[in-house]
């Protein structure tokens, strides 16, 4: 498993696309918490996906103000289908070309699959990691930690 | 290692042994095709561990993917307070390809509950506040899709197949004894 970025370092910035004509760089979002899911590939299955998940538990998210940003070396178009398909509400980020180009940066590329790990990061106002995890590939982390780093956040 | 939270109370619907050894709590949704598949093999383990194990069934309603699911939920929920909570459970997820108002009434009127008050429960949204606590307690814990299995207050991270769960039951079961006997 990968070693990804610790508590205490600031998020490398980042900018990518979020639909076929749009950017998103991660200091658009500077001033209120971000959440980064990065996970293996669109199109796992249903019941127990984790973006279906976070998709449900994103009111909470909201409740602390926080950005849910998914993020897979899947295309933007791939990415489209897989949102609409899922009703997701947040953005899904194409990490495509050069492939897993930001999974790199975060410590959070699975070289051999040449894929993202299921790894996620909780970055403050200020652009800081301030908590992170990298769950073995075939293990849907859940929200528990997510949202405990967010209530940390604010104490 | 997710761990179940929110411990197993008398707000629970249990089945089984209220002292039994080991406990397992499903986080379900009555839309979600895994977990109609689950229920069968709930029964299985059920039948396999006997007096060994109590089974505890929590709500989880993925709403963005199953639009009747909340609704199902409360229905459930609603039967239970007429003491028919397993029986509606068992048969939402026998019937879950037709779940909707028509399903509810035909259930209500074969579990002899008054489908009219269980209509007036849902457009009121009596339960639905209970079944957000479930949802809320669930996400708290580290549920992480439909179903979400805890075994003795751990999740079971393992592949969800009668092999697997029933080898971390026993395992559950064997590391509760070896406890007991030390203290």
């Amino acid at each position: 498993m990968s070693t990804v970025l610790s508590p205490g370092t600031p998020a490398p910035d980042f900018s990518l696309r979020v639909t076929p004509d749009q950017k998103l760089s991660l200091s658009d979002l500077r001033g209120r918490p971000v959440i980064l899911a990065f996970y293996p590939a669109d199109w796992s299955p249903v019941c127990g996906d984790q973006m279906a998940l976070y998709n449900e538990i994103l009111p909470e998210f909201q409740k602390h103000n926080a950005e849910l940003i998914g993020i897979s070396v899947d295309g933007v178009w791939c990415h489209a289908a897989f949102a609409k398909d899922r009703n997701l509400h947040f953005p899904l980020l194409a990490d495509f070309e050069p492939k897993g180009a930001v999974a790199k940066a975060y410590g959070a590329y699975f070289e051999a699959a040449g894929i993202t790990e299921r790894a996620l990061f909780v970055i403050d106002k200020d652009g800081i990691i301030r908590w992170s995890y990298c769950s073995p590939i075939a293990v849907n982390p859940g929200a528990d930690g997510i949202l405990e780093a967010l209530e940390a956040l604010e104490k | 290692m997710a761990i179940l939270k929110n411990p197993v109370g008398s707000q629970d619907h249990i089945q089984g042994n209220a002292k039994a050894p080991c406990t397992l709590v499903e986080y379900g949704d009555y839309e979600c095709p895994n977990c109609g598949e689950a229920y069968p093999l709930v029964k299985q383990i059920q039948e396999h561990f006997g007096e060994q194990l109590r089974f505890v069934f929590r709500n989880f309603p993925m709403t963005n993917l199953h639009a009747n699911a909340q609704a199902a939920a409360e229905v459930a929920e609603f039967a239970g307070t007429k003491g028919r909570f397993w029986e509606m459970h068992d048969l939402m997820l026998e019937n879950q390809k037709r779940l909707g108002d028509d399903l509810y009434t035909e259930l209500a009127k074969k579990l002899e509950i008054d489908p009219a008050a269980l209509h007036e429960s849902l457009e009121k949204k009596t339960f639905t506040k209970h079944v957000r606590d479930d949802f809320s307690g669930g996400m708290r814990s580290g549920v992480n899709g439909t179903p979400t299995f805890f075994i003795n207050d751990r999740r079971h991270d393992g592949p969800k197949d009668f092999g697997h769960i029933v080898k971390a039951i026993d395992d559950a079961i064997a590391a509760k004894s070896s406890t007991s006997a030390k203290s």
